[in-house]
């Protein structure tokens, strides 16, 4: 018990001492920026990705001079997978670290609890990859620089109409997933307006296993291709029973389906089939190229979407900074929604007056364990 | 009516696996009056021995020789964990209260799962393929080499395990234990030993599933004995619980219904066709299918 004591005593002093050195130290050198993740917990990849790359980012800045003469300082705050975390360690960011801005988070569960705390303070927030809508409505410090899955599943329908020549589509949807439920949806909806038939509409719950009794109900309907919108793991398992089952026709997914492990499980059966991203690493655009190289010299791996994005929004930020001549919150935010034809890693990005990015999707062509770019699609081309 | 048949034929392959695992619950059943909860992660244990196995065979192609020899090092190795925990988590509470035994089971279970996660790792793997693979195609049905595979080896052993059942020594023993523990043991049958056997078949037959499924789906994670187990218990439940044949019977039946309900209505009500065959089951006909009615022993 005195151990216990004393434990709980040195951690206290342990505590204080940081919040004493923490707080307003070398302020005027430098521009402190705040960005929350999740470093560990369920979706820990997601957020050593993000946080790695906008780190990339802004020791690039750094390299060549800072920003309005000062050099840039990341802190960043671990919020453990918890949305109640993510409330707690924005506001320590705000409070203690004075950050003048915010990047996160790639969870839009943990976008929207941070979200309210950055707008009451007037700091102006930047998720890298949350697609919920729901996050930019939060106010007008809030932005995003991917696209939002309204524009995904549109974008598939368009790459299954128009350049597949699709016009019979069955779709299998995770029932469990707000995110695969939503595409479904937006899919559906363009895909009609296009003059597409969507001919059966099957369901499974993520964590099934066998999906056999699905997927041939679904070869009765006899599709052009399948949408498949959901993670890879359940999308890699599909692809191969359909195989088994004699299901020839594409499999159509989302960018969930980016993973290395998807080709693990699926293995050749996935030759042929699609899905929507937000970057290919084979773009021959030198700014993509830029960014592979030097993240895989530094993290010695390839840089998967959530980093592309992640290295996005820090650029975006900081060219909003520059812009702005200012470190002033309001100034801040009016140059991000200013932000026009910015060109990033995930293509070219315009804020839009709900403060979402709009910006090219791209559809990868699976072929041998590669995900090769198979076709751009610009929000033009898919006018809601 | 070639979808209805192709329908079938899943069902019938995730039947099999099905009445596999059901198989051990009937049998433990059968001797010890208690619902082994460990064994749809016995069943878990199984299918990750043959991973970790075939992909240490992985240079070596896949051949009917290497995927019959990971099956029988699997069943092997269940064999054990099956008579371990027997020994070490039943019988010390052999003797206690029915409920004592149920709650010991349940713990079991949880233990193996979370060792397995520490283990083996949370995220699923995925196993190579083991045997040759072809596809038959009869009247437009497509039939995998593994979904044969399933149906054959499965119903092969569930003949043998009737032959050791009625034709051998052990077996008659094994019957006269599920007939009455004391009076098997006056007559002078080791029971603990009957038990400890029961326990290791139980489990080898758990294993081949894991295996099979492995070759047929072929995810497989830490967790997916639960809801396996869980459909095979309805399964024993459903043949009624201590019959053989029923246990058999059972599992092709859910099998067999859950993907006609997934294929024909909505992936929605497949756990709900499961359990509501057991409601339905315990209404109507507590004794099962097959299962003998039992008089309460007073």
């Amino acid at each position: 018990m005195r151990l216990r004591i004393f434990a709980a005593a040195c951690v206290a002093a342990a505590l204080a001492l940081a919040l004493a050195c923490g707080s307003k130290e070398g302020h005027s050198s430098e521009i402190p920026i705040g960005e929350y993740g999740s470093l560990t917990g369920g979706i820990a990849t997601f957020g050593i990705s993000t946080r790695d790359a906008s780190q990339l980012a802004i020791d690039d800045i750094n390299k060549k001079g800072g920003v309005l003469g000062k050099q840039i300082k990341l802190y960043v705050e671990d919020d453990q997978s918890k949305p109640e975390e993510a409330a707690t360690v924005v506001t320590k960011l705000i409070n203690q670290d004075h950050v003048v801005a915010m990047l996160g988070q790639v969870a839009s569960s943990h976008s929207l609890a941070a979200a309210p705390i950055c707008q009451a303070s007037g700091i102006p927030m930047i998720s890298p990859s949350s697609t919920n809508p729901r996050v930019t409505q939060v106010g007008d410090y809030i932005f995003r620089v991917c696209f939002m899955d309204t524009f995904q599943g549109a974008t598939m329908a368009h790459f299954a109409y128009d350049t597949l020549k699709a016009k019979k589509v069955a779709i299998l949807v995770d029932v469990r997933s707000d995110y695969s439920v939503g595409l479904q949806t937006f899919f559906g909806q363009a895909y009609k307006k296009l003059g597409g038939t969507i001919v059966s509409e099957q369901s499974f719950s993520q964590g099934d296993s066998d999906f056999r009794a699905q997927l041939t109900a679904i070869k009765a309907a006899a599709p052009d291709a399948v949408y498949v919108p959901g993670y890879y793991t359940e999308a890699g398992t599909i692809v191969y029973q359909a195989r088994e089952l004699g299901i020839t026709v594409p499999f159509l997914g989302s960018d969930g389906w980016d993973s290395p492990k998807l080709w693990e499980i699926g293995g050749p059966a996935l030759n042929g089939c699609y899905f929507s991203n937000h970057y290919s690493t084979d773009d021959p655009n030198p700014i993509v190229q830029k960014f592979v190289n030097d993240y895989k010299a530094k993290y010695n791996q390839m840089p998967d979407a959530l980093a592309a994005l992640g290295y996005d929004a820090a650029r975006i930020l900081i060219d909003a900074i520059s812009r702005a001549g200012s470190t002033d919150g309001a100034k801040i935010r009016d140059a991000i929604a200013a932000t026009k034809d910015f060109p990033g890693v995930t293509g070219m990005i315009t804020i839009n007056k709900e403060r979402n990015a709009v910006k090219s999707a791209v559809v990868l062509k699976v072929e041998n364990g590669k995900y090769l770019l198979a076709e751009t699609v610009k929000p033009e081309q898919v006018s809601p | 009516m070639t979808t209805f048949l192709q329908q079938l034929v899943n069902g019938l392959s995730l039947g099999s696996i099905y009445a596999l695992i059901a198989l051990g619950y009937t049998m433990v059943y059968g001797v010890l009056r208690l619902i082994n909860f460990a064994h749809g992660d016995v069943y878990m244990v199984g299918a990750y021995v043959g991973y970790y196995l075939s992909r240490r065979l992985r240079g070596t192609e896949p051949s009917l020789v290497s995927a019959v020899f990971v099956m029988i090092v699997s069943m092997a190795a269940c064999a054990i964990l099956g008579m371990l925990i027997e020994r070490l988590a039943y019988r010390p509470v052999r003797r206690e209260a029915r409920l004592t035994l149920l709650i010991t089971a349940i713990g079991v279970s949880l233990f193996i799962e979370n060792v397995a996660q520490l283990v083996f790792g949370p995220d699923p793997k995925f196993f190579p393929s083991l045997a040759p693979h072809a596809d038959f195609i009869l009247a437009g049905v497509h039939v995998t080499s593994e979904q044969l595979t399933v149906i054959v080896v499965s119903m092969l052993l569930m003949v043998l395990l009737r032959f050791f059942i009625l034709k051998t020594r052990t077996g008659k023993a094994m019957r006269a234990v599920s007939f009455s523990l004391d009076g098997a043991r006056l007559m002078g049958i080791s029971t603990d030993k009957i038990i400890a056997i029961t326990f290791a078949v139980g489990s080898a037959l758990a294993a081949a599933a894991g295996v099979l499924i492995g070759m047929q789906i072929p995810k497989i994670d830490p967790l997916m004995g639960i809801m396996y187990g869980l459909k095979a218990f309805v399964a024993a439940v459903l043949g009624g619980i201590g019959s053989i044949p029923g246990a058999v019977l059972g599992g092709l039946l859910i099998g067999t219904s859950e993907v006609m309900v997934v294929g024909y209505l909505s992936s929605t009500y497949r756990e709900a066709i499961a359990f509501g065959i057991l409601i339905l089951v315990l209404i109507l006909r507590p004794q099962g299918l097959l299962g003998r009615v039992q008089k309460e022993k007073v």
